[in-house]
């Protein structure tokens, strides 16, 4: 909720001309969330402190403006946006120093021009990523950083540090430069969801990035945290079933990803071949139609459509926001009328049975299985080797015996993963299930080979018999 | 073909098709308009202005054409009688509606109006939109003559040709019941299983369902009477195999024409029949037994058992609806209705076409997709013991083959049975179990999409389809296995806003509300700070298994309000809770046991929320007050005026250390189920028994009251006779001293439910509302006070009776798929977009 500003460039209350704010005045300014009070508890020629305190009453702010705030935290009331420098301080700190943040001193010009000793400190800062990045963001803008994490409550030591620290930035800079980097940084360093109104907010971020933030090291994560969560991301009454059920809304995101335990690059070549294996396998078995069970935001889809030898292509999935993901990657509205007569995708549960499931000569269930707890496997495979009855079914999932080879994995590979089977558990409930369901099942691994352990990846071909 | 003269008179079906037959001009739509309701006849001519704004535009016939058939088929679906009112003159018009009535499994009637040429060209010219000129009724009359010789054999159930324009005129015209609807009967029956020649086993079980049998001279049994005036039905499968198959059809024969028995058509006596009639079948499946049998019967009785099996229809639909009996079953859409394909479906079930290992005809599992409201009984296919599926019931438990004979009696269910006197016939395949049985997987269509679902408590209930979209994707993900799932816990309304000075929730608004609609006592109970929990706890395996299908080992669940299992491992916890709960399952009379909880401390489960948002928030505040106060003392210390500022900082400091207090309060050291308590507060359902709806909280707490585990929380609460003064005070006070001390708050809870009154309403602390409304809430009473509660109460209404509705299914033994429809529906509606703070 506040900063202090202090210098001790002789005389230091040169301050109050370079910030436009008297000394000697309380000063209060009305934004749109609340009030931002500017003083100065310390003004001498030595030292001069100027105090930016920020008033948010998020009561009143969620009854009233809550919609259409700039800040999407403050829809909740029990928030930390009347306490922590949030973003919202970073605006407020745009508008109340507009002038100076622009450089302009009409009666100090060659002061506001020149890099002057500063100290900042913000008491309570939000930072992502804890203290390491603090020193990662501004270090390269020449500040001697001191970032104390903030406990997170003393009468439980065992839950150690809260997601702030104390932030003291110290270093011999240009007040302008100083105002528009913590104006962009602030938002940066926020955790919390902030989603921009505008939509010339990358104008905004190289205006006040000038002379600063193309040589900064971290300039990409800089600009993707500011702008990266402007897509408006409308509350879906899914998450507020997740807040029901206190889980995190992560929980519900669309994963991209499936070994997210894993290193980016590993991963990546590991989806590839998944996919070409998975995508190969269907082409030598000449199916025409393919239903990815659990096609999730649809990257194996992007692969089955582009193929013409796939007459019939299905996704299904059960979050219906990875559907919408999906159809935007397949861009389905804008595709020709032929083409997307080829494509259907639809929402559904693959432990209820679903007559839209069947007539298919393929179906795919890549890295699915393991994301459902085991009693109601039973449910799943009647629903798909039972009623479906692809002519063909496509099992890929972890070989658990492989995670040996990945360094620091503790525990499994995704955090919704229910189990991860060993090839002979892999290969024991596949042969149940083909047996049971008149199938029969080969097996073949995906991804580099451990003579020991096997491949990462390993997969079931089911044949109907 | 009905040639009827002088005094016409015909009849329709009462559910089916008609089709008017005649020129343009044969008084078509007058005829419609004098004999039948104005929405069951479908013209060509208002179809095509439908379509083209001009009932003359005969381009527009075939778009009219795919109306009208689009239009006739979906009331035919819906059992609704149609009449087509369209020249029908040509053979393949005919043909394309005769089709659509088979495709709905309905009769269809002809209704020929045939009047001389020249009136129909005389009325033509009357209508000056009827632009045609007389060719063009000749062509028609063409057509007409031509068509009369072939109809016959077109698929009509009756053709009715009325001649002349005085015949039209005076015929009568009367609706005829399909001989399969018999809803005017309502029992109650006795529905007796495939007897199979076993005549003295059939007297045994007649016997023992209190029927007084009349024998002839020579001693044969030739009918039956029940002094309760109950009426038998049998599901077919008299004959064959058996060792006395004349003896059984005497009987029945005797108790059908007596009116004291119904009987259908099983597949052996349609195929005995054409044994009979000299038809070349495979004498096989006991089929010679009964050959021989009859062989040494009179020529008279043999002739007279032909006739009734001959007689015996498909199915029977009786009680308004609400039972059907075909000898191997019926879905659905064919429930009524009349065709090849229903006979057959009834008669022999649904093949696949392949057959098993011994050499049987596999069967399709339509019992597992069964979703009618109509109770289904049949026979046919041999089982060990009859089992409930989605509301069928098969009862042929294989006397012939040593098994029993058994009767289920209608409407109280019970099932009667009379074991074999020995096996008379060897079967060719082992009796089994019934293997239709697997509930676990239910029909997409039985929760997506919007639906209304009606419920005894909170009448019908409207589930949109975005709701239920996102409940899919959690009940998949995360919920636990849904033959567990029993009930949802309904969300629970506030009391309305209090005006009183610093709060925004007060005992009296509660208590006022009860006594404005009649409630004259309220139980005040505790609100437990922890997490709902669901606890339905099966007593061992063999219950597990029989009750709720989990033949996996799994004995009970304990799940969160949105159907979660609450840790990882949930069997420790079950195991606990079992052995907590122990005295209740003798003093309930019951194996299983569903209870509503609280499950202590809040932190055992909601620990992540605690630390990354209450915690955080707290973190945040202590740090930066203090610092900031700071700041401000020293501006102060210059001189500046910022008393203001100071005062409001200060304020809010101490408003952020009481919230600190108020989250800390629920947070307990756990580990595992150490320190773990579970606080039940009502007992939902046992064996038989819906006790949420039938007992009152009184009862509910002193059951509760006596366990003794150390795992169970105890409830404090007081009863509060709401015309006492005194005791609303004593009430108030009690639950000041309960917040002041940390407590959530209370839920207030009429004595016993009333009407359409809330089943609860909570009234929460003053400190424990800064950790919802946040640290500052007490400054903001004014704007807070305008929140909108009728969204919220509206909410808990209809999740409180879908709920109930589940249990109450659940314990009658309801198909599975309608109570997880229930529980479906409350998920679906806690995703509705409330203030979550209420």
């Amino acid at each position: 909720m506040f900063l202090t500003l202090t210098t001790t460039h002789q005389p230091a209350t040169d301050l109050g001309y370079l910030l436009y704010k008297h000394p000697d005045r309380v000063q209060e300014f009305k934004q749109s969330f609340g009030t931002a009070t500017v003083f100065y508890p310390e003004a001498t020629d030595e030292r001069c402190t100027a105090a930016l305190l920020l008033e948010i009453d998020p009561v009143r702010l969620a009854r009233s403006a809550g919609r259409i705030t700039p800040d999407f935290s403050l829809a909740q009331y029990v928030n930390d946006r009347s306490y922590a420098a949030s973003s919202l301080l970073g605006v407020a700190l745009a508008d109340v120093f507009s002038t100076a943040r622009s450089g302009r001193c009409d009666t100090r010009q060659e002061v506001a021009d020149s890099a002057i000793p500063l100290e900042i400190v913000i008491p309570v800062l939000p930072c992502r990523g804890g203290p390491k990045t603090a020193h990662r963001i501004f270090e390269p803008l020449g500040w001697q950083v001191s970032a104390t994490p903030v406990a997170l409550d003393e009468r439980f030591p065992e839950w150690g540090a809260s997601r702030y620290v104390k932030l003291t930035l110290t270093g011999t800079v240009r007040l302008a430069d100083a105002l528009n980097q913590l104006h962009v940084l602030l938002p940066v360093m926020d955790e919390s969801k902030h989603y921009w109104q505008g939509t010339d907010e990358v104008d905004k971020l190289l205006r006040s990035g000038e002379g600063w933030l193309a040589r900064h090291p971290e300039r990409e994560l800089i600009a993707r945290r500011y702008l990266g969560r402007r897509s408006a991301l409308t509350r879906t009454a899914l998450t507020r079933l997740a807040e029901l059920g206190d889980d995190v809304e992560d929980a519900l995101e669309p994963a991209e990803e499936e070994e997210i335990a894993q290193p980016a690059e590993r991963r990546e070549s590991l989806n590839v071949q998944r996919h070409e294996a998975v995508l190969s396998t269907l082409l030598d078995l000449r199916a025409k139609s393919v239903i990815d069970l659990g096609c999730g935001p649809g990257q194996f889809l992007t692969k089955l459509v582009r193929e013409p030898s796939f007459t019939r292509v299905a996704g299904v999935d059960v979050s219906s926001r990875s559907l919408e993901i999906a159809a935007r990657r397949l861009r389905l509205d804008q595709l020709g009328e032929r083409q997307a007569s080829r494509i259907h995708l639809f929402q559904g549960a693959l432990t209820y049975e679903d007559a839209r499931l069947g007539g298919f000569d393929a179906a795919v269930l890549m890295e699915v299985v393991e994301h459902i707890d085991p009693p109601r496997l039973a449910a799943l495979e009647r629903v798909v080797f039972g009623t479906a009855r692809p002519g063909a079914v496509l099992v890929t999932t972890p070989n658990v015996e492989y995670n040996a080879n990945y360094e620091g994995l503790t525990g499994m590979r995704h955090p919704d993963h229910r189990f991860e089977w060993s090839r002979q558990e892999f290969e024991s409930w596949a042969g149940r299930v083909a047996a049971v369901h008149g199938y029969t099942a080969q097996f073949r691994g995906i991804g580099d080979v451990d003579p020991e352990r096997g491949t990462p990846t390993q997969m079931a071909v089911f044949l109907r018999d | 073909m009905t040639e009827t003269t002088a005094r016409p008179e015909i009849s329709v079906p009462t559910m089916g098709l008609v089709l008017l037959v005649g020129v343009s001009g044969s008084g078509k739509s007058t005829f419609g308009r004098r004999h039948f309701k104005p929405t069951e006849v479908i013209s060509s001519d208002f179809c095509r202005a439908l379509v083209a704004d001009d009932e003359t535009d005969q381009a527009a016939t075939p778009d009219a054409f795919d109306v009208l058939n689009y239009i006739v088929g979906t009331r035919l679906r819906r059992g609704l009688l149609t009449v087509v009112d369209a020249t029908n003159v040509q053979g393949p018009a005919r043909a394309s509606l005769i089709k659509l009535a088979k495709e709905h499994d309905v009769l269809v009637d002809a209704i020929v109006l045939d009047v001389p040429e020249s009136v129909a060209v005389e009325r033509n010219r009357q209508r000056p939109e009827r632009e045609f000129g007389p060719q063009v009724v000749a062509r028609q009359q063409r057509d007409l003559r031509r068509s009369l010789g072939r109809m016959r054999k077109e698929g009509f159930r009756r053709v009715h040709v009325l001649r002349g324009v005085e015949e039209i005129e005076n015929v009568s015209l009367s609706r005829e019941r399909p001989w399969n609807d018999r809803r005017d009967l309502h029992g109650p029956f006795d529905i007796i299983g495939d007897v199979h020649g076993c005549a003295s086993e059939l007297r045994t079980l007649l016997d023992t369902l209190g029927w007084s049998i009349t024998c002839d001279a020579a001693g044969h049994a030739v009918d039956a009477s029940h002094p309760e005036g109950r009426t038998a039905v049998f599901v077919g499968d008299l004959v064959d195999r058996g060792p006395d198959t004349p003896g059984v059809l005497r009987l029945v024969m005797g108790m059908v024409a007596s009116g004291a028995a119904l009987c259908v058509s099983g597949n052996h006596e349609a195929k005995l029949v054409r044994a009979m009639k000299g038809a070349k079948v495979q004498v096989k499946h006991g089929l010679a037994e009964s050959l021989e049998q009859l062989a040494g019967e009179p020529e008279d009785f043999r002739a007279s058992a032909r006739a009734f099996m001959d007689g015996l229809i498909s199915h029977f639909v009786l009680d308004d609806g609400r039972l059907v009996v075909a000898h191997a079953g019926l879905k659905e859409a064919y429930h009524g209705r009349s065709s090849g394909r229903v006979r057959s479906f009834a008669l022999y079930g649904d093949t696949t076409g392949e057959t098993d290992d011994y050499g049987l005809p596999v069967r399709y599992p339509w019992a597992r997709e069964y979703r009618g409201r109509a109770t289904v009984v049949y026979g046919h296919t041999p089982v060990l013991e009859p089992e409930w599926i989605n509301n069928t019931i098969c009862l042929d438990t294989g006397v012939v083959f040593g098994g029993h004979l058994t009767a289920l009696r209608y409407p109280t269910r019970e099932i009667v049975t009379v074991p074999a006197e020995r096996e008379w016939y060897a079967p060719a395949r082992p009796l089994v179990g019934v293997v239709d049985r697997e509930p676990t997987a239910f029909s997409i269509d039985d929760v997506i999409g919007t639906r209304w679902l009606t419920t005894t408590t909170a009448g019908r209930v409207k589930i949109p389809e975005e709701n239920a979209a996102a409940a899919l994707e959690v009940m998949s993900r995360f919920a636990v296995d849904p033959r567990w799932l029993i009930y949802l816990p309904p969300t629970m309304a506030p009391a309305q806003t209090s005006k009183r000075p610093g709060f925004l929730e007060h005992p009296e608004q509660a208590f006022g509300e009860y006594a404005a609609t009649g409630v004259t006592e309220v139980v005040c109970e505790e609100k437990h700070m922890g997490s709902r929990a669901i606890a339905v706890i099966a007593r061992d395996e063999i219950a597990a298994e029989k009750r709720f299908g989990a033949a996996d080992g799994t004995t009970g669940v304990v799940y969160t309000r949105t159907g979660r299992s609450f840790f990882p491992d949930g069997g420790a916890l079950v195991d606990r809770v079992r052995t907590a709960v122990a005295p209740l399952f003798e003093e309930l009379d019951t194996d299983w046991l569903a209870l509503d909880c609280e499950l202590l401390p809040w932190s055992a489960k909601a620990m992540s929320l605690i630390r990354d948002q209450y915690a955080s928030v707290g973190a945040a505040a202590r740090e930066a007050l203090p610092a900031a106060a700071g700041v401000i003392d020293a501006a102060a210390a210059r001189g500046l005026d910022v008393t203001a500022l100071g005062d409001r900082v200060m304020r809010r400091a101490a408003n952020a250390e009481a919230y600190r207090h108020a989250y800390a309060a629920y947070v307990r050291p756990t580990e595992g189920l150490s320190g773990v308590t579970l606080a039940p507060f009502q007992i939902l359902a046992a064996e038989g028994r819906p006790l949420a709806v039938t007992e009152s909280h009184r009862w509910h707490l002193e059951t509760i009251g006596r366990l003794t585990d150390p795992l169970i929380a105890h409830t404090r609460h007081r009863f509060v006779d709401l015309s006492s003064e005194e005791q609303k005070a004593d009430a108030i006070q009690w639950w000041l001293d309960l917040t002041g001390s940390g407590g959530e708050g209370m839920v207030v809870k009429p004595l016993v439910a009333a009407g359409r009154s809330q089943p609860g309403l909570k009234v929460r602390g003053r400190e424990y509302l800064r950790i919802i409304y946040g640290p500052d809430y007490t400054d903001s009473l004014d704007v807070l006070r305008e929140r909108a509660l009728g969204r919220k109460r509206n909410l808990a209404l209809r999740e409180h009776g879908l709920g109930l509705e589940a249990l109450t299914r659940f314990v009658a033994g309801e198909p599975l798929w309608g109570v997880h429809q229930m529980a479906f529906a409350v998920l679906a509606l806690e995703s509705e977009p409330v203030d979550q703070r209420l």
